[in-house]
């Protein structure tokens, strides 16, 4: 295999949970929800792959079972913040506090266990190509994470459905007025946030490292929440953001490996860029992905026609019907 | 009335079970622990909490152990080291490199409390101890081995942060390696974690596309393993036997064993005779093992016997001059051993070292 086509694999394998965890969290959002678990929710998700894989011996039934959890455990958000109105910002980051302690009792009889891994599947006639052939022989979540956003879009912006969760998201009020039963709506979207986060915990633990260990979601719930408003709400530009940050993470590491002196045969002013990009300090170069990150999230804040435009109305706001 | 009834009930039986809680702490020695990760990393941590359970073993219903995990290396480090002086513990183990300044501020406070800090060097007031292990020779019998294993010439080095322990690790595994082949070359990325898998995995395939075949740590995951076995090179492992996790691709592993010190500094809590010290017990004291020698020749692996038998005898010390610095300056001479003082605040590389020290 080319290295480069290796390095863009990795960056695939860096970017598809954040990509499928912001994904779910761009739907709960658009519905005018902030659930601030998905971190919580995400490692649910990886604890209940990895278990369900060893015991069931399937790492579909795993990653189908990620699913489920998510979704089951996003439940207990909806519950408190649709059914009793907790506050959504506190009920979220209980949701992650209570994610993380609960997948580590869970999985405490898993340390130490090397996992089974979900293999490639080749998509017949594509993965033949040349150049191209490798991007289709990944493992299912990839090509899930890239449907799914297909779907999202079109749901959102193509759908009855979709118009009537940005109605909810922008302002629930007039919704309800309209007859339109907000919350459970909302109940939906926010499982259908849970189920996706549960996804991206299972692709952690099923395919980038095929092990449990506690806390190994390392904050990437907490960069796909980013992702969102980096986005601005948008289904495609989460894609970007996910691959953007993905991309970002990798080249880091290889300017960091690399030695420039092995390109002094190219053009001189290509030379001297590698040269300057490797000579850079590791800190600074391992903090590139989140400093790109707060600089685009400070752009977006500038710019208020775009924010405007995009963000859901209602976002956080908790909704009492008044009858 | 019905309300400060409640309350002056309430307020009462906390002060009975404060009392209760008390007494019960005096015939027991409660020993505490701060863990920089999960207990389940299966590495570093994992070490740590084995040696707990070593202590609670080993004196059963006189002992009471706590410990407290993933405490951030910031100045949070403080409250609950503090949390744990103000709860009865008796001895604090503080096991990471940035506990230090936290660790010696909570000692001035609780004068009556024991501390003990792992991999550091300050010992401000007559409480605090600090311990520490010479992984690095385990190191250097690793970079022995890599430079007769590689086919490529090159290694990959996954380190987490820029302090003198790491330091020190990459050092002692360039000496160890071009002490069989000179033009041996490493290749460092520098993580900036202690414990994210998918990071590390990431990190061992950027290492690998860039032309490594032999792989090892500084952080504290089975991950960079699993991608070593997935890619087919061989690696090291980290703190604990991954052989699991690498059957076909584990070389070997320098072990933490912490177990036997924190026996015997509880111990010495127990009895009376804890004494403020500073040690650093390597392979002779048995608190650096190596895992078996696997995946490779049997000279190799005699020759890593035979390294690592020397420096368990002390007949061989890995920092041995002629030593150049990185910058060309010299730094040991002939037959000239490291003083501890240096390698404890280790902050520079030595000749070999193609990578640029962050700062």
């Amino acid at each position: 295999m080319e290295v480069w086509v290796s390095i863009l694999l990795s960056i695939c394998a860096a970017s598809t949970p954040l990509l499928l965890a912001a994904t779910g969290e761009l739907v709960v959002e658009r519905s005018g929800v902030l659930n601030l678990g998905v971190e919580g929710m995400m490692i649910i998700g990886a604890v209940t792959a990895f278990s369900v894989a060893q015991a069931s011996g399937s790492v579909y039934g795993g990653a189908g079972a990620a699913i489920f959890a998510g979704a089951a455990f996003s439940l207990l958000f909806a519950f408190l913040t649709l059914t009793l109105v907790a506050n959504q910002v506190a009920t979220g980051l209980a949701l992650t506090i209570l994610g993380l302690g609960l997948s580590g009792m869970i999985g405490e009889s898993f340390v130490g266990l090397p996992g089974l891994k979900l293999d490639a599947v080749a998509i017949p006639g594509l993965s033949g190509l040349p150049v191209v052939g490798p991007f289709f022989n990944q493992d299912p979540l990839f090509y899930t994470s890239i449907v799914l956003v297909v779907a999202v879009a079109w749901f959102l912006f193509q759908t009855k459905a979709g118009l009537t969760l940005r109605a909810v998201g922008d302002s629930h009020d007039s919704a309800h007025a309209l007859g339109i039963n907000v919350i459970a709506v909302r109940y939906f979207a926010i499982m259908f946030g849970g189920a996706c986060a549960g996804l991206a915990g299972a692709y952690l633990s099923l395919v980038v490292v095929p092990q449990w260990t506690e806390g190994m979601t390392a904050g990437r719930g907490w960069i796909a929440l980013a992702l969102v408003v980096f986005a601005s709400w948008r289904p495609w530009r989460v894609l970007l953001g996910a691959y953007l940050f993905g991309a970002i993470t990798i080249a880091q590491f290889h300017a960091q490996a690399t030695d420039a002196s092995e390109f002094s045969h190219l053009p001189q002013w290509l030379f001297a860029i590698i040269a300057w990009a490797t000579s850079l300090p590791a800190q600074f170069l391992t903090s590139l992905p989140y400093l790109a990150t707060i600089v685009v999230l400070v752009l977006i804040a500038g710019n208020r026609r775009l924010t405007m435009i995009n963000t859901p109305a209602s976002l956080g706001k908790s909704f009492v019907p008044d009858r | 009335m019905k309300r400060l009834l409640a309350s002056l009930l309430t307020a009462s039986a906390l002060a009975l079970t404060a009392t209760a809680a008390v007494a019960e702490e005096q015939d027991k020695t409660k020993a505490c622990f701060i863990y920089i990760g999960p207990t389940g990393d299966f590495g570093w941590t994992y070490q740590h909490d084995q040696g707990r359970k070593s202590v609670e073993e080993a004196f059963g219903d006189k002992v009471e152990t706590a410990y407290l995990e993933n405490v951030p290396e910031s100045a949070e480090a403080q409250r609950p080291i503090e949390g744990f002086a103000r709860a009865g513990c008796d001895i604090i183990f503080t096991t990471s490199f940035n506990y230090m300044d936290p660790t010696n501020k909570a000692a001035k406070k609780f004068p009556d409390v024991k501390f003990e800090h792992a991999t550091g060097y300050k010992r401000e007031s007559p409480n605090v101890s600090t311990y520490s292990s010479k992984f690095y020779q385990g190191r250097y019998v690793q970079g022995q081995i890599a430079a007769r294993m590689s086919q490529t010439g090159v290694a990959g080095y996954i380190a987490s942060f820029p302090i003198p322990e790491v330091i020190r690790g990459i050092n002692s595994f360039i000496l160890g390696a071009q002490s069989i082949n000179p033009d041996f070359k490493l290749k460092v990325v520098w993580v900036s974690t202690w414990f994210d898998p998918p990071k590390e995995a990431d990190a061992a395939k950027a290492l690998i596309d860039q032309g490594v075949d032999i792989l090892t740590q500084h952080t504290d995951s089975t991950a960079p393993m699993q991608v070593a076995a997935e890619r087919d090179i061989k690696a090291f492992g980290q703190a604990s036997d991954m052989i699991k996790f690498g059957p076909e691709t584990q070389l070997t592993s320098i072990i933490d064993e912490w177990g036997p010190y924190y026996v015997e500094r509880v111990g010495a809590v127990m009895n009376g005779t804890w004494e403020q010290h500073d040690v650093w017990h390597g392979m002779a004291e048995g608190n650096v093992v190596m895992a078996p020698y696997t995946n490779m020749p049997d000279d190799v692996a005699k020759m890593a016997e035979e390294t690592a038998a020397k420096i368990k005898s002390g007949e061989f010390e890995p920092f041995t001059g002629p030593i150049k610095k990185q910058d060309g300056t010299d730094w040991l001479k002939e037959g000239e051993v490291a003083d501890l003082g240096t390698l404890l605040g280790m902050n520079f590389y030595v000749a070999g070292v193609d990578d640029k020290l962050p700062q």
